[in-house]
């Protein structure tokens, strides 16, 4: 809501500036976005008019004129000027010497010889536009002499308000003078409405066959009027201060009765209703195949639960939206019909949301107009008309039905007091009332109040206790602490996966996180998982961010992606976030975390020789995360990895995650100039159940023996050391792999690997014997199920 | 037996003149090796009388005493001489850089919910959690906003196919969390939330931390007293100026927004805080009683309030980011800047 301050003025008595004024009020609730000076600071302008111009005897383009500025000079002042739009008998603007403009101060000077006693003026001069074509035009009735200030009310503001939905009694600038003059205790000064009688008979009918979507229709005819009148200048700028159009004298007034009243209405061509054999109007819903051209242009085949304003044989306008393009009043239009009712919000919300347009009437139906203004604003109206178009007035026609209930609410000083944390007390509680203008009586501590018609949002206790802190000032109740018990949070050590303590491990491991959206392109999903039933957005923001991602890759591809084109070559990323899925048409979610590694292991440094981080680099970041709990690779195919180095990752068996190096087709499609491992793991896995139980410390030294077998490539280390730890005397304590070989000495297709074996005994020192039986033990198991053999 | 000093006294003459461990071990076993000159005396004490024997033993012993003294006084010199010779060859650049990995470091986003976290949990608040693809009734009418409230379309919903929709706002955990606890509730529910728009302030993903707490002795100066001291303490200002005033949300009345003075130019008035002074930075309210009713708690008995505030904008005002749109761009030049 935009008005100018003056307008403010003229209905409420405040004795503050606009600075003041606008903090009060958004102190209050009313939020002012902007207060705008209507014009930048000039004096010594005035109204000018110019009796002669004559050509420059040195200069083409300059003209000397004989000016006459009113009391300001006896003598017409010779003025010198440019603009080619100067002629005689023009009213214009005119600075006088000594007149200080924005960018320029006017002295009296000769120009190209001839002496210039001042300077008219062009909008732009004075600050007032950007850009502008000569000089400023002015009515042929502005009268010389006075101040430009003044007659063009330029000590004025703009005020922008950011209203809540809540506030549509705000919509009008009645409501905010009660508004303000609540809040400064300012005395209002609303123009007292009467009733305009009527000189003629005309009447419409008007049937309301939807008196629940339409409580209350006024309307009456108004006939001879004439729209090429001029609508008064002070009317011209509130309403352009106000943001609005001037379109026609009859607009204009209804859309300045609106701004006035909150009360939006609609003037009808009556020449373009018929009428049919029951003179009527009718309001009612629309039926189907039923066409509307509306005002803004817009040809609307009309849905069944749109509200209209229809005559006998089709409907004239979209009830409480907008106006019908045939029944317009225009240029040539003599007799109408102005129609002010109140739609009830429900039979309005959300219409112009679907149609895809608003207008200033559907935005204040929709949240509510004060029903008690709507037949006075209709009188307001047309009492306007009369004086500014002329025309002879009907009576007013008003089909009334059940009106929004204004009941009274209970209002408890214990509550308000429960509810803010400070009493205010009787008095006070009735004063902000009466400052507010309900209706109220009080018994003992509790107060019965009636919310005004204008106000839709006061319906329970609440909403008045919010009215009575606004008054009273938010600012003004305490800030305190309450006393809370010390009833202890749980900080539970297993069963729930320690997000913070993974991303400090990642964080130590030198991984960056990044958080990416958790929309991606479809492409991304059919290409990195497969995945072509993605959980698809209705209305994406963008088409490559359609569906919701079922994992992070795509997102740490893409990053990778951003990265390397910007000269970061090693990248290494992680992200924790949800990713989406669909199952049996119901969607799931669940929390990952996901790894990209790429580039060089190290960062490029000294004294190391560097390499590209490979599968096992990687693998330890994973097995980091689950530290001390083991869990299990196998090679496993997965869409976006590479199909010889990819795996399956597994906890007891059941599968947690992937890991792999990015397949070579991806690196290709999605233009990266090096790959990247990636592993994949669902958060919740990583919750463990494991409490450390501390295991006593044997008293013995561990003996160490190593041995080195020759297998087939084929044989995966985890099955070796499976096959040893399942049948491994109760001596050995720990096997481990401590060397890889193939290659020269060895036979084809065969690899070396070396184990580390550490051997303790529990109550006594193992003797030679012993140590030598069990690592036998082991080799021939190895030796039964693989074939293994010692190497030589 | 005068021999016997002299013995010694050429013997310590001897090891200081040794200048290596080496030499030193050599002469050591003139000595007192398994042929030397003092082991081949104690050899010869059997052939001493009786009365003789324990007083030459004596003698011979102090003597062996004092030359294995002088040889670990010695042996002591040159190791330090040694010592100090490789020293003197061994230095460092300790100007070169550490070798090894470096540090990573949490997303500035992350950085930021963790304090405000850790800042609740120290006063008692708990953290829940819910989910992002939600339904109609728990984004909108469980919350108080009906279907053709204005205030829906204040929000810029993005649907998903089959009906469900991705949360607006962290409120909709408020509704899970009445629905499965009983009061007093004391929680925060931070998390990802969606509008559908995205221009140079708006990112059409964003996160939120709703708070919520019903207890007996909540009230609207409870809200304020929480509240100004959360943001003094997460901007580790103990004089922050904050404002509150009156504002609309459906799901809570009295509604409130919350305003601290600009912590970029303190409130003097800049082009963060749009020369205003003042940084609008959350909304809150006492619990809407039909959102109480919603959940089954009896609104005449429960008094709660709540609030939701926007990480990304408290992250920016934290750290000074310019562009919110940095936040999801992940580049790495950024991201490192908060490690």
């Amino acid at each position: 809501m935009k008005f100018p301050g003056n307008w403010l003025r003229k209905l409420v008595d405040y004795q503050c500036s606009d600075e003041e004024l606008a903090h009060k009020l958004t102190m209050a609730g009313l939020e002012v976005e902007s207060v705008v000076p209507v014009a930048p600071f000039f004096d010594k302008v005035v109204i000018a008019e110019v009796m002669s111009v004559q050509k420059h005897a040195n200069a083409d383009r300059l003209r000397v004129c004989k000016v006459d500025v009113g009391n300001y000079s006896d003598e017409p002042l010779q003025i010198v000027c440019g603009a080619q739009n100067v002629t005689e008998g023009m009213k214009t603007v005119c600075a006088l010497i000594g007149a200080r403009l924005p960018e320029l101060n006017i002295r009296q000077g000769k120009i190209r010889g001839v002496e210039s006693f001042g300077m008219l003026c062009s909008a732009r001069e004075l600050g007032l536009v950007s850009e502008a074509d000569g000089l400023i035009e002015l009515p042929d009735d502005a009268p010389a002499g006075i101040s430009f200030r003044e007659y063009d009310g330029l000590d004025d503001s703009i005020f922008t308000l950011k209203l809540t939905p809540n506030r549509a009694d705000c919509l009008g600038m009645f409501g905010i003078a009660r508004e303000v003059a609540a809040i400064t205790a300012g005395k209002l000064n609303l123009p007292e409405i009467k009733p305009v009688n009527p000189e003629i008979a005309d009447v419409l009918r008007i049937r309301v066959e939807e008196p629940q979507s339409c409580p209350l229709y006024c309307g009456r005819i108004v006939k001879g009027i004439i729209t090429s009148t001029q609508t008064p200048l002070w009317m011209n700028q509130y309403l352009v201060r106000a943001g609005l159009r001037l379109i026609n004298p009859v607009v204009d007034i209804i859309n300045y009765v609106m701004l006035e009243t909150g009360q939006p209405m609609h003037a009808f061509d009556l020449a373009k209703i018929e009428k049919g054999a029951e003179q009527e109007i009718r309001v009612r819903y629309a039926v189907a195949n039923e066409r509307l051209r509306l005002l803004n242009g817009e040809c609307l085949d009309l849905q069944e639960d749109l509200l209209v304003i229809a005559d006998s044989s089709k409907p004239l306008a979209l009830a409480g939206i907008m106006g019908g393009s045939e029944s317009e009043v225009e240029g040539g239009t003599t007799d109408i019909f102005i129609e002010s009712a109140f739609f009830s919000p429900a039979a309005i919300s959300g219409k112009s949301f679907k149609l895809g347009f608003s207008s200033d009437s559907s935005h204040r139906f929709e949240r509510g107009v004060d029903f008690s203004m709507t037949r006075n604003a209709l009188e307001r109206a047309t009492a306007l008309v009369l004086d500014i178009c002329g025309g002879k007035i009907g009576p007013v026609v008003e089909v009334s039905n059940d009106l929004p209930r204004r009941d009274a609410v209970e209002v408890r000083q214990k509550r308000i007091a429960k509810i803010l944390g400070v009493d205010f007390g009787i008095e006070l509680i009735s004063e902000y009332f009466r400052r507010l203008q309900f209706g109220h009586s009080v018994s003992g501590d509790t107060f019965y109040v009636v919310p005004p018609a204008s106000r839709f949002d006061l319906v329970i206790e609440e909403d008045f206790i919010e009215e009575l802190a606004r008054m009273h000032g938010y600012d003004l109740i305490p800030a305190q602490l309450p006393k809370a018990s010390a009833h202890m949070l749980t900080e539970p050590e297993i069963g729930i996966a320690p997000v913070k303590r993974l991303r400090q491990i990642l964080v130590a491991r030198d991984y960056q996180e990044v958080i990416n959206y958790t929309f991606v392109d479809t492409q991304w999903e059919a290409d990195l998982c497969g995945n072509n039933l993605p959980v698809k957005l209705k209305n994406p923001i963008a088409s490559h961010m359609d569906v919701m991602r079922s994992s992070l890759f795509g997102g740490l591809i893409n990053n990778l992606q951003f990265n390397l084109n910007r000269k970061q070559s090693r990248v290494r990323i992680f992200e924790i976030g949800s990713c989406f899925s669909k199952d049996n048409d119901e969607e799931k979610e669940v929390e990952n975390l996901a790894v990209l590694c790429s580039g060089n292991v190290h960062p490029e440094q000294w004294g190391v020789t560097d390499r590209d981080v490979d599968f096992y680099d990687v693998k330890m970041d994973v097995e980091s995360l689950f530290w001390p709990r083991n869990i299990d690779f196998e090679s496993a195919v997965h869409p976006a990895l590479h199909p010889g180095k990819s795996a399956r990752i597994l906890i007891d068996k059941s599968p947690i995650g992937w890991i792999g190096e990015l397949h070579p087709r991806w690196q290709r499609k999605y233009h990266l100039s090096q790959s990247a491992i990636l592993f994949e793991l669902q958060i919740e896995a990583l919750a463990s159940d494991l409490l450390p139980m501390m295991q006593v410390l044997s008293k013995f030294p561990p003996v160490r023996r190593d041995i080195a077998v020759v297998v087939e490539n084929e044989v995966s280390m985890a099955k070796l050391l499976e096959a040893m730890n399942s049948e491994k005397d109760k001596s050995v304590s720990e096997i481990s792999l401590f060397d890889l070989y193939s290659g020269e000495n060895l036979e084809q297709g065969k690899k070396s690997l070396a184990f580390r074996i550490l051997l303790q005994g529990t109550e006594k020192n193992l003797t030679d014997q012993e140590i030598d039986q069990a690592v036998n033990g082991l080799i021939n198991v190895l030796g039964r199920k693989f074939g293994a053999t010692l190497r030589g | 037996m005068n021999n016997l000093e002299d013995l010694v006294s050429t013997a310590i003459k001897l090891f200081d003149q040794a200048e290596s461990v080496v030499d030193l071990e050599q002469i050591k076993a003139r000595y007192l090796g398994k042929a030397g000159e003092v082991t081949l005396l104690l050899k010869k004490l059997r052939e001493l009388t009786p009365e003789e024997r324990p007083v030459m033993g004596e003698r011979i012993n102090q003597a062996k005493k004092l030359l294995e003294d002088a040889l670990t006084e010695r042996r002591n010199v040159i190791h330090e001489k040694n010592m100090s010779a490789r020293l003197a060859e061994e230095s460092l650049d300790v100007s070169l850089p550490g070798r090894g990995f470096g540090l990573g470091g949490e997303h500035p986003v992350t950085l930021t919910l963790t304090r405000i976290e850790s800042l609740f949990h120290s006063i008692g608040f708990d953290i829940a959690t819910g989910p992002e693809i939600e339904t109609d009734f728990y984004n909108f009418t469980a919350l108080n906003i009906a279907e053709n409230h204005p205030a829906r379309a204040m929000h810029d919903t993005f649907y998903i196919e089959g009906g469900k929709l991705l949360r607006t706002h962290t409120s909709p955990v408020q509704i899970h969390y009445m629905q499965n606890h009983q009061p007093p509730i004391k929680i925060i529910a931070p998390g990802r939330v969606y509008r559908c728009d995205s221009d140079v302030t708006h990112t059409p993903m964003f996160h939120q931390v709703e708070g919520l707490w019903i207890d007996e002795n909540v009230s609207f100066s409870a809200l304020k007293g929480v509240l100004v001291e959360f943001m003094r303490n997460f901007f580790e200002k103990d004089n922050l100026s904050v404002r509150f005033r009156p504002s609309f949300f459906p799901f809570t009345e009295p509604s409130a927004e919350m305003d601290i003075a600009c912590v970029m130019c303190n409130g003097k008035g800049c082009r963060v805080c749009g020369e205003t002074g003042w940084l609008e930075v959350l909304g809150c309210g006492m619990v809407h009683p039909n959102v109480m009713n919603h959940v089954g708690l009896n609104s005449e008995e429960n008094i709660g309030f709540a609030f939701g505030l926007g990480v990304e904008r408290l992250t920016m005002l934290r750290y000074g980011v310019n562009d919110l749109r940095l936040f999801f761009e992940n580049d790495l030049r950024f991201l490192k800047q908060f490690n």
